[in-house]
């Protein structure tokens, strides 16, 4: 990621700034003229409609497929025929899901807000000093986003097994109380469009380091601290590599690793009850769903200001 | 920076402020990072199955790793999903922002709907799409019927098996969309005026000015679409493998990581898994080195020289 951001300042002077990332959405298009619908930007409204259906039919598909009954999945018509709640029960009997969605829910939570504030705690070290090794250390950091985590992961596994602390959930958050290298480059953007006299005048006026950071930075960076909990949330909870590597307790899996678990005991084998795991599908996917229609804003502009920083 | 801090007290004190701040960093970075790298060179050079301690077995993994055909194997298929996947997604996203790019108020619509097969975890996104993609009762077979094309078998037919995984990828490629989308509206309106003045076609108006102005997003998707490509597990693991499915998988759909947690994981083979994820390393290093060597021939930096 954003390889050509070598480190040090020059890079940062010029992308570094003050813009509020939440003030940067589309600009608004330069009024024209009511005009007629051209032959081209009729083609361009097809066009989108058909991405629109592509991009949008296969949820729905999900819902749909969730309610039919067994000998009916496959028919694709979008309102089933027979529409079968139990499916949803039946859910249920096949694993325990209410248990996988709560375990979801605490470790992608944890995950989310561990990284959050420990990514900003560093990144604020980065954006506000200026210290010898700074340079040398930030492009260290820079550098570490591009190792595939494969080469860490055996180590890593048994770090956490010396500790015994396989089949537990600890290892799916933890290491992100050390700040991620991708959200401490985010965050540092953020705090260096802070004007410096603000920091500078509250120094001044007997300010300590923490509270630099607790009072002025911070608050002025809110959107940005949002931006990188949901995107942690949501890469938190859809990870299947780290809960296969780590947990084995049924009662402990994840909702992505007990859909995994259905979908090969329902779907692949056996009696292919699809609609069973249509269903558990939906119910994996449901929760982010409900996050994106509340962080919309923060999901798109997030990924706009990655786009112009990177 | 002009200023330059007075006093050697005051800045050994802001550096130690500064070094504890990032000391967090620091830490996960030796105990996640670092160690672990060392750790696993180590490894890689060893026979570990965790149940006895390693021995070392010299360059025994690596020379295994030319040997077992699986490797190979898993390789170009990751390669192949790759280089079907990050062309076709970087077009696709390419195209669909620029249709977005003028649509004006109800872009923010077609924002929302792009992006939202991104939040369906890749474990659902491979479960939905071994159905939607079955070869007899799936809908893109029976969409295709429609044109009077016959779909192959996309989940069992092991030539199509890496371009269904593609295609998997392709359906959550919104977050490119936007990012190109924001790079589109970063684009001097003046820019295409000039152009416009000259008589410039369309053609030669999206060559000569859009692509320039947007190449630092492309680059920046393409290389990091790359690294991921490489290391695809989740859907590949979902659509076609687990424990029961061990031996009818085929190998066509064995991606690398795939193959390396399974040594890993599933038959404790952890030295060779780690001389495997050594090999992937340089791969990618590789790669990306060539990328942005290359990248920086074509990519356009406001404000700056183009090297």
């Amino acid at each position: 990621m954003s390889i050509e951001m070598k480190p040090g300042p020059p890079a940062t002077e010029t992308t570094g700034q003050p813009q509020s990332p939440l003030a940067t959405s589309a600009p608004p298009p330069a009024r024209r003229r009511r005009r007629r619908l051209s032959p081209l930007s009729l083609l361009r409204w097809m066009l989108l409609l058909v991405a629109t259906l592509a991009f949008t039919y296969p949820l729905l598909w999900l819902v749909s497929a969730s309610l039919k009954p067994k000998s009916q999945v496959f028919d694709n018509k979008l309102v089933p025929e027979t529409v079968q709640w139990s499916n949803f029960i039946e859910v249920w009997d096949a694993g325990p899901v209410l248990r996988w969605l709560f375990n979801s829910g605490v470790v992608s939570l944890m995950a989310a807000l561990a990284v959050t504030f420990s990514s900003a705690f560093v990144a604020f070290g980065f954006a506000y000093f200026r210290f010898r090794l700074r340079g040398p250390l930030f492009g260290l950091l820079l550098a570490t986003m591009m190792l595939p985590g494969a080469v860490t992961m055996i180590p890593v596994y048994l770090i956490w097994h010396q500790l015994g602390l396989i089949d537990t959930q600890v290892p799916l958050w933890a290491n992100n109380l050390f700040g991620s290298a991708f959200y401490i480059f985010l965050m540092r953007q953020f705090f260096l469009g802070i004007p410096r006299e603000l920091f500078e005048a509250a120094r001044i006026d007997g300010c300590s380091h923490l509270g630099l950071f607790r009072r002025i930075a911070l608050p002025l960076c809110r959107p940005a601290l949002i931006i990188v909990f949901i995107f942690e949330l949501q890469a938190s909870w859809s990870d299947l590599l780290k809960p296969l590597v780590y947990l084995q307790t049924e009662e402990y899996f994840t909702m992505p690793r007990g859909l995994k678990q259905i979908v090969d005991g329902f779907a692949l084998s056996g009696e292919y009850h699809w609609e069973i795991a249509m269903a558990a599908t939906l119910v994996a996917t449901l929760p982010m769903i409900v996050v994106f229609a509340f962080a919309q804003r923060y999901f798109l502009e997030g990924l706009a200001t990655t786009a112009r920083q990177g | 920076m002009a200023e330059r801090t007075g006093p050697g007290r005051l800045q050994r004190r802001e550096s130690r402020a500064a070094y504890l701040f990032i000391a967090p960093w620091i830490v996960g970075f030796l105990v996640f990072t670092a160690g672990p790298m060392v750790a696993s060179l180590w490894l890689s050079f060893t026979d570990y199955s965790l149940v006895e301690p390693a021995h070392a077995v010299g360059t025994a993994n690596y020379q295994q790793l030319l040997d077992d055909p699986r490797v190979g194997r898993s390789l170009a298929n990751t390669f192949v999903y790759a280089a079907l996947f990050v062309p076709l997604g970087t077009v696709v996203a390419l195209g669909l922002a620029m249709l977005l790019h003028g649509v004006g108020r109800a872009s923010g619509f077609f924002r929302t709907v792009f992006y939202l097969p991104v939040m369906t975890p890749a474990v659902a996104a491979g479960a939905m799409f071994l159905l939607l993609l079955n070869g007899q009762r799936g809908l893109l077979n029976q969409v295709l019927g429609w044109f009077g094309v016959t779909g192959p078998n996309w989940t069992t037919d092991p030539a199509w098996l890496k371009p269904s995984l593609a295609i998997v990828s392709l359906w959550t490629v919104g977050g490119s969309i936007i990012i190109y989308l924001a790079a589109l509206n970063n684009v001097p309106r003046q820019l295409y005026e000039a152009a416009l003045l000259d008589g410039a076609g369309p053609v030669r108006r999206f060559v000569s000015v859009t692509l320039p102005m947007i190449s630092g997003a492309l680059f920046f998707t393409v290389i990091t679409h790359t690294i991921a490509a490489m290391q695809m597990f989740d859907q590949a693991y979902t659509m076609f493998y687990g424990p029961q499915q061990k031996a009818t998988a085929s190998d066509e759909s064995l991606v690398y990581m795939v193959y390396l947690f399974q040594n890993a994981f599933e038959f404790f083979k952890m030295g060779f898994a780690s001389a495997m994820a050594w090999v992937l390393f340089v791969i990618i290093l590789v790669i990306t080195v060539v990328q942005v060597r290359l990248g920086n021939r074509f990519v356009y930096y406001e404000g700056g020289s183009t090297r």
